[in-house]
């Protein structure tokens, strides 16, 4: 019997996309597709909170873990907080993006169509517990973001973002089915659970060498979806061609459903086998750190320079697993480093849509994204100045900032774990931090200290007012930056929930 | 031990399903290199496709050797998404075409990494 409660985040949300396409065709003005969408999200949190608050409500008679479809699909605490936080990314998205799309005339009905199809691939990767429903959760997620990067059609620089995003997309695809494939060929079995339980000892046997091609296929497949160096090279170009609230939902939302898939994959399927994955997670932490950072550091433009810090805080958020390449890891330990990721992933979604809103408003004003020319925002739009460096710092991870609450777990959950190279890691982590300080602070700076340069038409942007729509997302974001930094209880209790997750060690 | 290909059973010829895994590696690599080799995106686009191919003729071999479906079932999600996958990249590659008259990503130099 299908278990309709569960599944109602996702019915709800199918049944949104649809709702979009159909109001897409009446006679109605198209940015009543935003807000359709936006009611359709807003509905599918309610199913998520009582499913998670199960346990308090009189007609919900069934707590703990949904298992659906054989094992395949299940409803826990972990998906449900994951749920909730691509909803509410999602919210924000749609809010970035009414603006935008409505003064460039673009198509708006089947734009929010395609991200919220995508988002509910998201919703399908929280929940998926077998390899085929988190390929296809996946490619959800995946399929509408190569048209969304390339919506600005007329344009070159859109299309060539959307080509590149595309190909990269595309064989990322092929060679984490490749792995899978493998890892099904050795194990015999597609459920995480058998995988876990088919792999105990397979290292040691015949097939170990065709399940360490597989585990890492799978883990390099995974690669390029959360862009780790040296799987990044398309994730520059295609932000920066692509129109930038759908730079934003790559950032946020796209990403963060490549880091759920990598965890569920890697402390679930792959949970007897943690150095190897550890390993090799511990390389591409390293590198996506040190190469994002200092390549961030000659940026001229403000949307790179957010490409290659997106990179660096993806190195960030994979630090934790790289805690587990010591082969003496605990559960404990790797519960830790679950944990660090989950908690690095909410925070960093809010300040990472709370940068780009602001790119966008500013952009809209100026007219560009260098950062040169946003020299001296803060005298003539001291508000969106200021949000600027709230968030730039933030992602710096100066306290009270939300950042520093992501840093800290990060760092605790690595050098928790006590090992050398685990240590080795951390400090890793502390040189970038230190290099990622440097140029947060440099675009603030510029835009506080110095003098507005010739040829800004300061009068006219005065007159300018932000869109509602983007109004509202910057200060949803600003609060949840502000707040969590000061109650970072507030997030770590939803992490600590998730965390009954990993707790099979 | 000279590796046994195939043998004669009641059913005919039957070969052995590790070499149908060889096969499938070998087709994965040369659409591996034909992506990297290949400038216009039409033919990348082929190229990924074997790639995928080669998956599914992968996870059939395997489901021959266990005598079990579950491979089988996952090819047919593959070949799904796949089909999914070149209506949104013929749109993307017509929309460059319009745009330049060229399908090669060599031309395609307006963003630098």
């Amino acid at each position: 019997m299908i278990d309709y409660h569960a599944l109602a985040p996702e019915l709800i949300l199918a049944g949104t996309v649809m709702a979009v396409l159909i109001v897409d065709m009446l006679p109605v003005r198209k940015h009543w597709t935003a807000v359709v969408g936006l009611l359709g999200l807003f509905a599918t949190v309610v199913p998520i909170l009582t499913l998670g608050f199960c346990e308090s409500l009189d007609f919900c008679d069934y707590s703990g873990s949904r298992e659906m479809f054989g094992g395949s699909y299940v409803i826990d605490a972990f998906s449900l907080a994951l749920k909730g936080l691509f909803i509410g990314s999602a919210f924000v998205a749609v809010l970035l993006s009414v603006g935008y799309l409505e003064s460039n005339r673009f198509w708006q009905g089947e734009f929010y169509f395609l991200m919220l199809a995508s988002v509910l691939g998201a919703l399908v990767m929280a929940s998926s517990r077998d390899l085929v429903t988190m390929f296809v959760g996946l490619e959800l997620v995946t399929g509408p973001t190569f048209l969304m990067a390339g919506w600005r059609k007329g344009e070159a620089r859109s299309n060539e973002a959307a080509l590149k995003f595309f190909i990269i997309g595309v064989l990322s695809a092929a060679v984490l089915l490749f792995g899978m494939s493998l890892v099904y060929g050795v194990t015999g079995e597609l459920t995480f659970t058998g995988i876990r339980a088919g792999s105990v000892g397979v290292l040691d046997g015949d097939l170990s060498g065709l399940f360490i091609i597989g585990v890492l296929f799978t883990i390099l497949g995974f690669a390029f979806k959360v862009s780790a160096v040296p799987f990044h090279f398309w994730t520059p170009d295609t932000y920066e061609g692509a129109p930038t609230p759908v730079t934003a939902y790559l950032s946020v939302i796209s990403k963060t459903a490549g880091f759920v898939g990598l965890l569920a994959i890697c402390y679930l399927a792959f949970g007897e086998v943690t150095t190897l994955w550890g390993t090799g997670l511990w390389v591409l932490a390293a590198l996506s750190m040190t190469v994002g950072n200092l390549i961030a550091l000659r940026q001229t433009n403000v949307v790179r320079l957010l490409g290659y810090s997106s990179i660096a805080q993806g190195g960030f958020i994979l630090v934790p697993f790289g805690a587990a390449i010591a082969a003496d890891v605990t559960g404990s330990d790797l519960e830790e480093a679950f944990f660090a990721t989950v908690t690095y992933l909410v925070i960093y979604a809010f300040m990472n849509l709370g940068a780009f809103g602001v790119v966008i408003a500013v952009g809209n004003r100026l007219r560009s994204a260098e950062i040169k020319d946003w020299a001296g925002l803060f005298s003539y739009a001291p508000g969106l100045a200021t949000m600027l460096g709230l968030f730039f710092f933030s992602l710096a991870g100066i306290p009270p900032l939300a950042g520093w609450f992501a840093k800290f777990v990060m760092f605790r959950s690595v050098l928790a774990s006590g090992s050398g190279w685990a240590g080795a890691l951390a400090v890793v982590a502390a040189v970038n931090s230190v290099i990622a300080f440097y140029y947060y602070s440099k675009v603030v700076v510029s835009a506080f200290m110095e003098k507005v340069p010739d040829g800004v038409p300061v009068a006219e942007i005065r007159e300018q007012r932000t869109a509602p729509s983007l109004q509202f997302a910057l200060v949803l974001t600003t609060i949840g930056v502000v707040v969590i930094g000061f109650y970072p209880t507030l997030i770590s209790g939803l992490a600590e929930a998730a965390k009954t997750f990993a707790s099979g060690f | 031990m000279i590796p046994l290909i195939a043998q004669v059973s009641a059913d005919g010829l039957q070969v052995e399903p590790g070499w149908y895994m060889a096969l499938a590696a070998v087709l994965f690599a040369i659409g591996a290199t034909g992506l990297l080799l290949r400038r216009n995106a039409l033919v990348m686009f082929m190229s990924i496709e074997l790639m995928l191919n080669a998956v599914n003729l992968t996870f059939v071999a395997v489901d021959s050797g266990l005598g079990s479906l579950e491979g089988q079932i996952s090819v047919l999600f593959v070949m799904v998404v796949a089909a999914a996958e070149v209506t949104v990249g013929l749109a993307i590659i017509v929309a460059v075409f319009r745009k330049r008259a060229t399908a090669s990503v060599d031309e395609l130099s307006g963003l630098k990494g």
